[in-house]
């Protein structure tokens, strides 16, 4: 229909009475915005302000390397056969030539070997998982330690909570998938895990592997979770993330001229449009050029899996590391109860604890907000100094985690240090008690020398370096006062008080108790805010009294 | 554009911004949204103009990059090895495709970010931010609907109705959980018994080398080395082979009989010729590995350590019970065989395990 037409017939009939689009571009504009309202949708988002920190594009890389997986992912499934029926290995990669294997292993050998650019694919696949996994860890961290995790915030905590669980799992799920001799182990591994639940432990066992260990059907039940299921529900939180992400906004660091009630930044369209979209080829580009220059899971070098066969130096990847090291460093108790029965405490406590050790970081945000009492929103993203509870709880959260990773590799650390095996055990037993301890306690103290040390800045300024001698002799540093904006950024953090209990007598002098809980939340909250647990911030009155006249030092 | 947004911003203090002036009544005030700082290329064409041309060069890169991806794809072979400092010796066409596709990929990220570091504005914008929560007119019109819905739809009031349907709705997903029910077999006494069961003291089975596939006598097993053994019949070519080995896998040792500390597990051996369940009864790894002196054998996975010389007691790590042990002796011939089944089942431990 060409627009004359259009013109002449828009008077008759009840048409659109929006005006003539500019060109070919808006007019196609136009008749999507008909259909799916676009135009309202952009008016929100193209110019949407997004804050300028690095620790904002942690969360992208997961982003990223989560879309990089699928693309590869999907390129996989084109190659890789699902089955554990035998076959006989006649391919090009010579040291496996006539070897019985799984078809699962026989396709992951071919992809490497016999596919051009499958090897290539199958690493950028293995190194986006790795990345994934840790660049989630790492944006949950920094979201933890400044306190993003605040109201409004603690569904969408929650929802990049779950991913990170799920991205462990299909993680777990995806390297089992190969059939190879590590992987294999992997499995077995979880088998024992499974055997140990009381009561249900070999039911399970049996409906998952469809008989007893290995079965025919665990490998191939294992790639319908890993390709269809966790991923589906991982695209499904992803996206509820981040339209909570765009709904939120974005948290900021406090600053000049930024306010809990305004985001400061730069619009997407165009320059995070550029930054963001540029920053996807950046991360796909540095895991092509790790995936070209090194190997990562060369399963053709581990052979086939067979249930009495193993290597040594079998290590799960990294993120799994710590329940790996769980399951190394518990003793092996193992107990009979209700006549004849066994109860297998070495393995089962561990497969407790692992969830225990996620949801203790989970839980946080509900237990500091119940603690300290607040209900407002909170945009401006505290530095981690100026929350020392959540700052040392964090650490020692890290620290436990580290422990535990090294307990999973402790026979790594035992071959590569030449110590003995049974020592760095009982270190880990010890450890997985201790470490935590003192890292929260050395964390908070830390973190209040820190604070300290801002509220020194602002009141004397900053040291500058020139040393002067006054008339009489004395030498003294110049302490440079700070810029507005600065003595601003370092004040703006709030210091709650602590809760109280309520008085021991009502108006009427009627007695009143306190529950325990009540109690404990007092006795927390004196922990979080209570004396010695913050340092106050400098006052207006301790700034003129120091800054009236008597010089900066 | 910044600049007629920034009186939505608090009470700017003094219009002095980034200067080291402190206003004396409220020292710790926000002086409000720095003024921008303009870049060398906002000032300066030439600048720009440069900037411009190294975006372009890292957009043409990537092209280039890409062509050479094509061509790697295309002439080399995917079995070539190549030696490439520091790596050593790689895959030719794995190094070729990786480093073409990372840097094609690399330099449209570098341009695009360049570009918008350079060249694109770079003013700070305030935008507003709005409660999440609903006013309380908003609110109470929300709830006061739901009300009338509910009411309408007598959900409360019929209860009848209302049991019934949580009734139905509860028992439906149980017709899912049934279809799960073919997912594998009942456990039954499965993990109880392994291949040997098969053997009887008439009908005994003998012992056949993992590696040489051939039938042992007590001499060929020496002493001071592990040798991993399964039972006569059992072929690698059987569909079920996986299965059965994961739990007929034997490792045999040779110890001075005056060295084995205990009795009944002497008894079970042939002439200081032992035969453990070479699977691990923690998480059920094969264990492979010995050490001579000590007669430990250390499971490689979680390193439990068990002393072959007193019974496969666990000595060190998480594993909650010994191994078990196959009572061997020799037939007619002199080979090694089994009369019966272990008795205990061998692996990891489970409910049933009996105790």
């Amino acid at each position: 229909m060409s627009s004359a037409s259009g013109t002449r017939n828009s008077a008759s009939k009840p048409a659109s009475t929006r005006a003539k689009p500019a060109n070919k571009a808006e007019a196609t504009a136009d008749w999507v915005d008909g259909r799916l309202g676009i135009y309202s949708l952009a008016k929100a988002n193209l110019r949407k302000i997004f804050p300028d920190h690095w620790s904002f594009m942690l969360g992208e890389i997961c982003l990223y390397s989560f879309i990089i997986i699928i693309l590869t992912g999907v390129y996989l499934t084109l190659f890789f056969k699902p089955s554990m029926a035998e076959t006989v290995y006649h391919g090009s990669y010579l040291p496996l030539n006539g070897i019985k294997m799984s078809e699962a292993y026989a396709s992951t050998v071919n992809i490497s070997f016999e596919v051009r650019g499958g090897l290539l694919i199958r690493q950028i696949h293995h190194w986006a998982a790795l990345v994934f996994v840790a660049a989630m860890f790492v944006h949950m961290m920094r979201v933890f330690f400044t306190g993003a995790f605040r109201k409004p915030r603690e569904i969408n905590w929650l929802f990049g909570f779950l991913l990170l669980c799920l991205g462990f799992f299909d993680g777990f799920f995806g390297y089992s998938l190969p059939d190879d001799l590590l992987s294999g182990t992997g499995i077995r591994f979880m088998e024992g895990a499974i055997l140990a639940v009381p009561i249900v432990g070999t039911y399970i066992q049996m409906f998952l592997f469809g008989g007893e260990f290995p079965g025919t059907d665990i490998i191939p039940r294992f790639f319908t979770i890993h390709v269809l299921l966790i991923p589906g529900i991982m695209l499904g939180l992803l996206v509820a993330h981040l339209i909570l992400v765009f709904y939120h906004k974005h948290t900021q660091w406090a600053g000049p001229g930024k306010t809990e009630k305004n985001v400061v930044g730069m619009p997407l369209m165009p320059v995070y449009m550029a930054k963001a979209g540029g920053f996807f080829f950046l991360v796909f580009g540095i895991i092509a050029v790790m995936s070209a220059v090194a190997t990562i899971n060369p399963v053709w070098a581990y052979g086939p899996y067979r249930p009495d066969q193993v290597s040594t130096d079998a290590q799960p990847d990294w993120y799994m590391g710590f329940a790996e090291g769980l399951i190394r460093f518990m003793p092996g108790w193992e107990v009979s109860v209700w006549g004849g029965h066994t109860l297998n405490l070495g393995v089962f406590i561990p497969l407790m604890i692992f969830p225990l050790v996620l949801v203790a970081i989970a839980v946080w945000p509900f237990i500091e907000s119940w603690v300290t009492g607040d209900k407002r929103e909170h945009h401006i993203l505290d530095r981690p100094r100026n929350a020392p509870v959540r700052t040392a709880f964090g650490a020692a959260w890290i620290a436990l985690y580290l422990v535990l990773l090294v307990g999973g590799g402790n026979d790594l650390f035992a071959t590569h240090l030449h110590m003995s095996i049974n020592t760095i055990t009982y270190a880990v037993r010890v450890g997985f008690f201790v470490v935590p301890v003192l890292t929260f306690i050395v964390t908070k103290r830390w973190c209040l020398g820190l604070q300290r040390r801002d509220k020194d800045k602002v009141l004397h300024g900053r040291e500058s370096g020139i040393i002067k001698r006054l008339p009489h002799g004395e030498f003294i540093e110049v302490h440079t006062p700070l810029a507005q904006k600065d003595l601003h950024t370092l004040t703006a953090h709030e210091q709650p008080k602590p809760l109280e209990l309520p008085a021991e007598t009502d108006e009427n002098g009627v007695a009143r108790k306190a529950g325990v809980i009540a109690k404990t939340r007092v006795k927390l909250s004196e922990g979080f805010y209570g004396e010695g647990n913050q340092i106050a911030k400098p006052t207006t009155e301790e700034y003129h009294e120091i800054t009236s006249g008597h010089g900066h030092h | 554009m910044s600049h007629d947004m920034s009186e939505n911003l608090p009470e700017a203090h003094g219009a002095s911004h980034g200067t080291d002036v402190v206003s004396h009544d409220d020292p710790f005030a926000d002086p409000g949204l720095p003024a921008h700082e303009p870049r060398r290329t906002d000032i300066d064409e030439r600048a720009a103009k440069r900037a411009e041309r190294q975006v372009s060069l890292l957009f043409v890169v990537s092209m280039l990059a890409t062509i050479g991806f094509i061509a790697s794809y295309a002439s080399i072979d995917a079995d070539k090895l190549v030696y490439i400092f520091p790596l050593g010796h790689v895959s030719a066409l794995n190094f070729a495709l990786g480093t073409t596709l990372g840097v094609a990929l690399f330099c449209i990220g570098a341009g695009a970010v360049h570009w918008a570091r350079t060249l694109m504005s770079d003013h700070e914008l305030p935008a507003e931010r709005h409660p999440i929560e609903a006013d309380d007119e908003v609110r109470n019109d929300v709830i006061e609907q739901f009300k009338t819905g509910a009411a309408e739809s007598g959900f409360g009031r019929r209860k009848m109705i209302r049991n019934t349907l949580i009734g139905s709705m509860a028992l439906v997903p149980l017709s899912g959980v049934v279809l799960l029910r073919d997912l594998g077999p009942l456990p039954e006494k499965k993990l109880l018994h392994t291949g040997w069961n098969e053997a009887k003291p008439s009908q005994p089975i003998r012992l056949v080398n993992m590696n040489t596939n051939t039938a042992m006598k007590p001499e060929d097993i020496i002493q001071g080395s592990l040798t991993f053994a399964k039972p006569e019949g059992l072929e690698e070519s059987a569909e079920d082979f996986q299965q059965q080995i994961a739990k007929d896998a034997l490792m045999l040792i040779r110890i001075a009989p005056e060295d084995i500390k205990d009795d009944k597990s002497r008894a079970k051996g042939f002439e200081g010729v032992l035969a453990y369940s070479k699977i691990c009864t923690h998480v059920g790894c094969p264990i492979s590995l010995y050490e001579q002196q000590t007669h430990h054998a250390l499971c490689p996975c979680h390193q439990s350590t068990f002393d072959l010389a007193d019974g496969a007691r666990v000595i060190f790590g998480p594993a909650g019970h010994p191994l078990p042990q196959l009572k061997i002796t020799t037939d007619e011939e002199g080979f090694l065989v089994a009369t019966g089944d272990f008795d205990e089942p061998v692996g990891p431990s489970y409910w049933e395990r009996p105790r």
